[in-house]
């Protein structure tokens, strides 16, 4: 399966043989796929299955995890994202990324949007305003907290920090959004409005979210990895567990017409 | 409590792990239920103990500190027991708590009445001025403007221990704030889980030195290093900047530590955010995690401040036994602090009810009416710029 196959249009990351090690355990083992360019892409999979180890891997956020290794490319506009002259920072400000759980800054809705833009430089108070309301505009916030931007993030609900989260990412216009499944703390109106906001940016972001929700999926994405995991005995008994990628196609082909079995058990839910 | 009860029958007999635990019925039941009970609460059934009260049997659950998680009980007839019974112990327990809580609240109160009651026959006795209240008032007056201490001469003015306490505190506060913050930020979030769990045992071990110690540092160590850099000229033998900066260094683990622990209690999403972002690490300390944990570091800095105008014997040993006033300030000459003159004055031969004895619960109020304004104010500060996460 290679993206040839697939092919509709350009891939803004490309994962070549991508394995990551847990302080050399394997977590993950050999993913190859496309991420093409304004297109969603869903990450799913039963728990442990490696798709948010994958995620992390994209924009080197595993970095931070002491002892975690990455294996293989990850290219980027051409460039190995792991490569030696690469700077992780440099890769966080173009790949953004949006967490599990809404994690505002215990800071105004202001602070919390303007974060990114003035790490990069802009202090001018003008420009900072355009951004922001633009920001939270594009996170469809702000008619929600237009009137009250000094509140903290922290006294909006469940579904408004998230998409404060996502107006903070979009701040700072990244090429790509990671959402590592952004909705799971949240109730199905937000994750609805969630949905809905996905859609509206993936115009002009590239969007890789990983959803245990294989419906929400099935709602959004164009394209669909599934990842499940393999066993293996140890001497000792012990049992060594790593994900692998099961299959990756367009999202209405792997629903429909699954070319494996275990795919086709996994989305008919019986098990995961 | 939580009570769990079941059917048991009390004469079944059940060993667990090689250990008789209980006798009872329905073994495998009540392991479901236990194991229910573990899960939810995350212990293991090693905690769990099984006790016998004639025919009945009750099995609780413990947490490692010993408090009561869960029980199972059922009485002899096999049916589950849910009456109210009386609890005699929780309520021994309840009452002597509460008269733990009242004896440290009596104590208090008992301080600040007597710090409040010799103060004030201070105030109404050195220097009559008519009738009492005008006396009062003018004493206090002169207690809290006047610049000169000298008790012989009837001369009662805060300013010059005052000072040497400011000085003194500032002085440590100089090293500490610092340099315990940045021993705080070090252990964590650059250094590894082994350098943080040898560092901060032996950061505590610091704290635990006597004061006494640390004075004789200053004595020793410091002030001749202060008087090899500055000049035998400028730096007296007793001075405040010696007292100052070892009791700096007395109270830096104090800070570092309490420190450490509001930074390392800022939420690990928070920091992913930051660096989601395209932060660097010092861009998220700094932006992220100290605003985050500022409240904790301010209460830390107040707590290292509270302790510097409370020490005595660093200086009492350091800083000089005679109360000097000098403006503007020169931090290398022999002053006393309000707590260094206590001491030494209370250390002679002091005839209960004189002005001396006195004058020192005037100055003990005092003290006592600046760490609780210090205290309030760090009240006041940590509301008003904590960043709070939860």
């Amino acid at each position: 399966m290679t993206s040839m196959t697939l092919g509709s249009g350009a891939t803004a990351i490309d994962l070549k043989h991508v394995k990551v090690f847990y302080s050399d355990k394997l977590a993950v083992d050999d993913v190859s796929i496309p991420i093409y360019k304004n297109k969603i892409t869903a990450f799913i999979g039963p728990s442990g299955c490696g798709k948010s180890t994958v995620l992390r891997a994209i924009n080197r956020m595993n970095d931070l995890i002491p002892g975690a290794r990455v294996e293989g490319e990850i290219n980027y506009h051409g460039k190995n994202l792991y490569g030696k002259e690469v700077d992780p920072v440099e890769v966080r400000r173009r790949i953004g990324m949006v967490f599990q759980k809404p994690n505002p800054f215990p800071k105004s809705i202001y602070d919390n949007v303007a974060y990114g833009p003035r790490l990069l430089g802009v202090t001018d108070k003008r420009t900072l305003d355009e951004i922001v309301e633009r920001s939270i505009k594009g996170s469809f916030l702000w008619d929600e907290v237009k009137g009250d931007l000094k509140k903290s993030g922290l006294a909006l609900s469940g579904g408004q920090q998230q998409r404060l989260c996502i107006a903070r990412t979009i701040a700072i216009e990244p090429d790509v959004i990671l959402m590592d499944e952004p909705c799971s703390a949240l109730d199905p109106i937000a994750t609805q409005a969630i949905e809905e906001l996905m859609k509206e940016l993936v115009k002009s972001y590239t969007i890789v979210i990983v959803t245990h929700n294989m419906q929400q999926a099935q709602r959004v994405s164009d394209f669909t990895a599934f990842y499940s995991i393999r066993k293996a005995e140890e001497t000792g008994g012990q049992e060594r567990r790593w994900g692998v990628l099961g299959e990756f196609a367009p999202t209405e082909q792997l629903f429909s017409n699954p070319k494996s079995e275990e795919t086709e058990r996994y989305i008919r839910g019986e098990f995961g | 409590m939580k009570r769990y009860a079941l059917n048991l029958h009390p004469n079944t007999f059940v060993r667990y792990q090689n250990r008789n635990l209980f006798s009872l019925y329905q073994w495998s039941t009540l392991k479901c239920l236990l194991n229910i009970v573990c899960d939810n609460t995350g212990l293991t059934p090693i905690h769990i103990r099984g006790q016998k009260q004639d025919m009945a049997t009750t099995i609780e659950v413990k947490r490692k500190n010993g408090a009561i998680e869960a029980a199972l009980a059922n009485d002899a007839s096999g049916r589950p027991r849910i009456e109210k019974r009386g609890r005699p112990f929780d309520d021994f327990m309840r009452y002597l708590l509460l008269a733990c809580g009242t004896i440290s609240v009596l104590t208090t109160l008992g301080i600040v009445w007597v710090l409040g009651s010799e103060a004030l026959a201070f105030f109404t006795s050195v220097n009559d001025q008519g009738n009492v209240f005008s006396t009062v008032l003018g004493n206090l007056g002169n207690f809290l403007t006047g610049t000169q201490w000298q008790p012989g001469a009837g001369l009662f003015g805060i300013w010059p221990l005052l000072e040497a306490t400011l000085m003194t505190s500032f002085m440590a506060m100089l090293v500490a704030v610092p340099l315990g913050l940045g021993a705080a930020v070090y252990l964590s979030e650059y250094a590894s889980q082994r350098t943080r769990s040898t560092l901060k045992p032996v950061l505590e071990v610091l704290a635990g030195i006597p004061t006494v110690v640390y004075g004789y540092f200053a004595i020793t160590f410091m002030t001749p290093l202060l008087q090899g850099v500055f000049g035998r000229d400028t730096v007296q033998f007793y001075n405040t900047a010696s007292a100052g900066l070892v009791m700096g260094i007395m109270i830096l683990p104090t800070i570092a530590s309490m420190s450490e622990d509001a930074l390392t209690a800022v939420p690990r999403a928070l920091r992913e955010a930051s660096y989601g972002l395209g932060a660097t690490k010092f861009e998220t300390i700094s932006k992220v995690v100290i605003p985050a944990g500022l409240s904790g570091i301010l209460a830390a800095a107040i707590v290292g401040i509270s302790r510097a105008v409370g020490e005595t014997m660093i200086v009492a040993l350091a800083a000089g036994a005679g109360p000097r006033f000098s403006f503007p300030p020169d931090f290398f000459v022999a002053a006393e602090t309000m707590t260094g003159h206590i001491a030494r004055i209370s250390g002679g031969d002091l005839s209960y009810g004189s002005i001396d004895y006195q004058s020192l619960f005037a100055i003990g109020l005092a003290l006592f009416i600046f760490t609780l304004l210090l205290n309030m104010l760090s009240r006041y500060v940590t509301n008003r710029f904590r960043e709070a996460y939860q």
